[in-house]
């Protein structure tokens, strides 16, 4: 008797669990996958390429200040939209000017950037070029030369004498 | 054999022709240098060159509101023009943008213009400004910031007021700190210009 009344109540205990079980499968909401929206990865890949011509030297990404917020809301808007990273970056030329650009483009004043430092290591490389030929040493002078040297001083082309009768 | 050698420097030493850079190379490397210098030069004056200053006269500028409409400046010659720079992330810009209104309000009917240059903003954010200091003037963004380089403009918020002739009449760098000044400034251009 009390073995089936311990067993009755396993049973019912079972079921009322079984129950929780299935309503709360029943009423679960369904976990998706995230949406896809674009992460802050995504955003800074295009803010490190521009800068915001309030904060001098800070690129977007990294920029604390309310107006690069802003600037990072807007790229995360247009990512929405499905905008490319070059029509976004274009967008921010067209709104604030080439300057918002960490590589500007290479027309007019702009160009400079681009042409001088090639320019200077050439200049450089020709000046230490040059330099370094004057610092070469002259091969020395041919025994004929030494010959001659020596009968223009008496002193020496007598001392070159002795030598040689030594020598002998 | 030493003796020797020094007979070979001294023969270096007297052909110096051998040894000297051409004088075209010498005569680039200083055009260069010197066209180099130029240009920094000239960047450094453009930095240093500060605003616009009062007499200076103000380039025609176009400026396209928010709601699409293009302002030119130099529609407007024969007219006082407020050109006020502001930008939503601005605190100090809140501090007159009533007052700003306010004046608008007293002297749009005198002749006078008041244009708004929102500098290196966001639409959104900037209309939400607009909408909560109530202003009713014509406001647009400086596309390209090209109104704000034309002015030479270290900041926001400033204001400048060009007189009917399409000259810098005055300035104000920093925030009006009550309409009074704002006005004062107003009258004095007109007084100047009677």
């Amino acid at each position: 008797m009390r073995s089936n009344l311990l067993l009755r109540k396993l049973q019912m205990a079972m079921g009322i669990t079984l129950g929780f079980i299935l309503l709360s499968q029943v009423f679960a909401l369904p976990a998706f996958a995230q949406d896809g929206g674009p992460t802050d990865d995504d955003v800074n890949v295009i803010a490190r390429e521009l800068y915001c011509p309030v904060c001098e030297n800070i690129p977007l990404d990294v920029c604390p200040t309310q107006a690069c917020e802003q600037w990072r809301a807007t790229i995360r808007e247009k990512l929405v939209l499905g905008w490319s990273d070059d029509q976004i970056k274009d967008y921010f030329v067209d709104q604030y000017g080439p300057r918002v650009l960490a590589e500007p483009p290479a027309e007019g004043f702009n160009a400079l950037v681009y042409i001088l430092p090639p320019v200077l290591f050439a200049i450089g490389a020709f000046i230490l070029f040059m330099v370094m030929r004057a610092w070469k040493v002259e091969p020395p002078t041919p025994k004929g030369k030494g010959v001659s040297v020596e009968s223009e001083d008496p002193y020496i082309a007598q001392l070159e004498q002795e030598l040689r009768r030594r020598d002998e | 054999m030493e003796i020797i050698d020094n007979s070979a420097t001294e023969n270096y030493e007297e052909s110096p022709g051998k040894t000297s850079r051409p004088k075209w190379g010498v005569v680039l490397v200083w055009v260069f240098v010197l066209g180099l210098l130029a240009v920094l030069g000239l960047g450094l004056v453009r930095t240093q060159r500060g605003s616009i200053r009062v007499g200076d006269r103000v380039p025609d500028l176009v400026l396209t509101t928010f709601d699409g409409d293009e302002i030119d400046f130099a529609d407007h010659h024969g007219q006082i023009i407020v050109v006020n720079f502001w930008a939503s992330w601005c605190k100090p810009c809140e501090q007159e943008a009533v007052e700003l209104e306010q004046a608008y309000q007293m002297y749009k009917d005198q002749g006078v213009v008041f244009l708004g240059v929102d500098y290196v903003d966001t639409e959104t954010e900037a209309r939400a400004y607009l909408a909560k200091f109530g202003i009713t003037y014509p406001n647009g963004p400086d596309l390209g910031t090209r109104i704000s380089q034309a002015f030479r403009t270290i900041g926001v918020p400033e204001t400048y007021i060009i007189g009917p002739d399409g000259r810098l009449a005055a300035a104000k760098i920093g925030p009006y700190l009550s309409l009074d000044e704002i006005v004062n400034q107003i009258e004095t251009v007109m007084a100047e210009y009677k």
